[in-house]
């Protein structure tokens, strides 16, 4: 019983070490990020290995989750005799929702694993320690680059998300089942609001973006260096991503959305 | 150096689709494109009751888009809803007996303002008063006067 | 006065003393040798000299400046007149072996592409991987990374270079290679060399002075013909590399029949 108490008195100290180192991490990631815009290679290059090679798997993933909207919204609402609003339901679901939460789901899967095992195995192997002995602050170097490139990718990857998948709700709504196209496009135009909607969808993915990418660096900076503590700090990557987005995605919406 | 150079390029790219998806939502699937034309005119209109109608609520005539609501208030003598209308610039020669009332599209959709064109000379300019209205049909209200009626009919 | 000065120096991990109470002087342009079993916190001991690990007692001074005292720029700044071989090499594995080695001059210095090109060149010359600039540290042996570690430890000039086991995984060619390398960098560029081996000869061969270390203690110290004369058994077995005698083999435990018996009752 009191040792029952007293490993939970252990994880819960545990934890908010592991909090406050977290944090200590971030700020000092922050105030490594403007020396980036000296050095833009090194943004360009993260840019390329964070987002660039993550297009894919969002293109892809945006065009069939829009597509599955389309079919599901349009047998709801034909039984309302409403499929005139397929495009608002695609658009609203997509822009406020399922573009930035499903995008950064992924996004947390693709390059945030990929991040926590680089920046894992580059402390494994002593890479970030030679850094460190040669004069150059690994945070300023290594991280801060990989942090702005995450927040800055994010927002870009969330709205190729949504796009293409209003595109394919509307390939579906339009091609396969018959909605008018000059509905589809207005309703959606009058009902979706650029502020309410757009922008707010944009904020979150830029929340969203700076949370992942915080734990991915964290995880793989305060990882054990050993071939399992890479690994097991990859997984914890994903799900703490995956709660913290879902998390924060409802606190988000409360905010912006609740009062109608 | 020459992979550099690919990875510049597509690094541009991915950032430059990235603009073109946050513009396409902004002009293509957001009324963004109105946020911009604020040169409208505005003429308020007092409503009994305004049921489900919201800010940014289409306003139209014989069908055709005229405007939509900006503002939505309370006034604290009558205790009727003051809603303010933006009206496009381009129409400009909307009569000043016209009447506003409060439709709802199709049997669950949402509520916009129908305006219906009045016979006077004079036209509405910025700040003016439209006094026809008519307030949203509420529903429960429409069925309880029906069963009210029918009721009082019966005995 | 020496250019590193250790006092009174304790080091613990957990409740495991790694350091207790060593005091090393390091004098400026001289090759000094740490030398000790395996696990005895040499190169812990390298860590607490370059900033990396802070020692629980005592102090450390280089150059007159003590190294746990400073604030973080401040030894970025001393760092940068440290060069330090890892025992592993630590390359950096994204970027291939010229750039490895130009790493520090293109964070540090403002110097023209072609100049770091010609310094590069020549440090990996002096390592004899010249022809090895193109390739990725993944396609190194592992005393090929050494050497470029090597290599780019130097490539700042520094006042002072600590190599951790730089000959482990040498063939005798490079190992001997290796060994005039580091003594006549040292004095060619008047350097101060700290050199954590457990090779002997080699050791002994270009070492001014050597400490002894270990459980935690400076067990002897002076000249590799001092050593040699000492009449210290442990000193004895170690610097002959005899396999019995005083010094521990194994990592501090029970004795093996107690262990064995243990296991015996317990089944
Ligand atoms: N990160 C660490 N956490 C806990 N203990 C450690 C850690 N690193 C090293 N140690 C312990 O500190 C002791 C000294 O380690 P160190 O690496 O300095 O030894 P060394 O003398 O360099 O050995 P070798 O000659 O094998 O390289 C070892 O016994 C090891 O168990
Ligand atoms: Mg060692």
């Amino acid at each position: 019983m009191i040792e029952t108490i007293r490993s939970l008195g252990r994880w819960g100290l545990g934890t908010f070490e592991r909090l406050g180192r977290g944090h200590l991490f971030l700020f000092r990631t922050l105030a490594g990020v403007p020396e980036i815009f000296l050095r833009l290679s090194l943004l360009v290059h993260q840019l390329f290995s964070v987002g660039v090679l993550s297009v894919f798997l969002i293109l892809i993933s945006g065009l069939f989750v829009g597509m599955v909207l389309g079919l599901q919204g349009y047998n709801t609402l034909v039984d309302f005799g409403a499929e005139e609003s397929l495009g608002v339901l695609v658009s609203l679901s997509l822009v406020r929702e399922l573009g930035p939460v499903v995008s950064a789901l992924l996004f947390a899967g693709r390059a945030g694993s990929a991040l926590t095992a680089e920046i894992g195995l580059m402390k494994s192997t002593e890479q970030l320690s030679g850094m460190e002995m040669m004069a150059v602050d690994p945070i300023h170097r290594v991280i801060a680059p990989r942090f702005l490139a995450g927040l800055i990718s994010m927002p870009l990857l969330a709205a190729l998300f949504s796009a293409v998948g209003i595109f394919g709700g509307f390939l579906v709504g339009h091609g396969l089942l018959g909605v008018d196209d000059g509905a589809f496009w207005s309703q959606m135009q009058v009902k979706t609001d650029w502020y309410d909607d757009v922008l707010n969808g944009v904020i979150k993915s830029i929340v969203f973006g700076f949370v992942v990418t915080w734990i991915a660096l964290f995880e793989g900076y305060d990882a054990t260096p050993t071939s399992e503590g890479v690994g097991r700090a990859t997984t914890r990557t994903v799900v703490h991503s995956a709660f913290a987005i879902l998390g924060l995605d409802f606190v988000l919406t409360a905010l912006m959305f609740g009062e109608g | 150096m020459m992979q550099n150079k690919s990875t510049e390029i597509t690094v541009g790219m991915f950032v430059a689709a990235g603009i073109v998806a946050l513009f396409m939502l902004a002009m293509k699937v957001s009324n963004f494109s109105e946020f911009n034309d604020d040169s409208g005119y505005q003429v308020t209109a007092e409503f009994e009751n305004i049921g489900g109608l919201k800010v940014r609520s289409p306003v139209t005539m014989a069908g055709v888009r005229v405007g939509r609501v900006s503002d939505i208030s309370l006034s604290s003598d009558t205790y009727n809803a003051v809603v303010t209308l933006s009206l496009y610039n381009n129409f400009d020669v909307i009569p000043t007996d016209t009447a506003a009332s409060i439709y709802t599209a199709g049997l669950l959709g949402e509520q916009y303002i129908g305006l219906e064109a009045g016979a006077e000379e004079e036209f509405l300019q910025n700040g003016d008063v439209i006094d026809l209205t008519q307030p949203a049909l509420v529903l429960e209200q429409v069925i309880g006067q029906f069963l009210f009626s029918k009721a009082e009919g019966d005995e | 006065m020496p250019l590193i000065k250790i006092r009174d120096l304790h080091f613990y991990r957990g409740d495991r003393a790694i350091f207790e109470g060593v005091n090393i002087d390091i004098y400026r342009g001289k090759i000094t040798a740490i030398m000790g079993p395996s696990g005895t916190g040499k190169t812990t001991l390298l860590r607490l000299i370059g900033g990396q690990l802070r020692p629980d007692r005592g102090t450390i001074e280089v150059d007159g400046q003590d190294v746990h005292k400073l604030s973080r720029s401040e030894l970025y700044e001393l760092r940068k007149r440290m060069g330090m071989l890892f025992q592993s090499g630590a390359l950096l594995t994204d970027i291939p072996v010229f750039d490895n080695v130009a790493f520090p001059l293109r964070e540090h210095t403002d110097l023209p592409e072609s100049m770091i090109h010609d310094l590069v060149l020549m440090k990996l010359q002096a390592v004899g991987l010249r022809g090895a600039r193109d390739l990725m540290p993944s396609e190194l042996s592992g005393g090929m990374a050494r050497r470029v570690a090597l290599a780019r430890a130097v490539t700042l000039d520094p006042m002072m270079v600590m190599y951790d086991e730089p000959f482990t995984g040498q063939d005798p060619i490079s190992m001997g290679t290796l060994v005039n390398l580091i003594h006549k960098m040292n004095d060619a560029m008047d350097l101060t060399s700290i050199v954590v081996s457990h090779d002997v000869t080699e050791t002994a061969e270009i070492a001014d002075v050597i400490y002894l270390l270990s459980e935690g203690k400076v067990i002897e110290k002076g000249s590799p013909v001092q050593l040699k004369r000492s009449s210290s058994q442990w000193v004895q077995q170690f610097m002959q590399g005899l396999p019995d005698g005083p010094v521990p083999f194994h990592y501090s435990n029970v004795s093996l029949a107690d262990d064995l018996f243990a296991q015996e009752e317990s089944a």
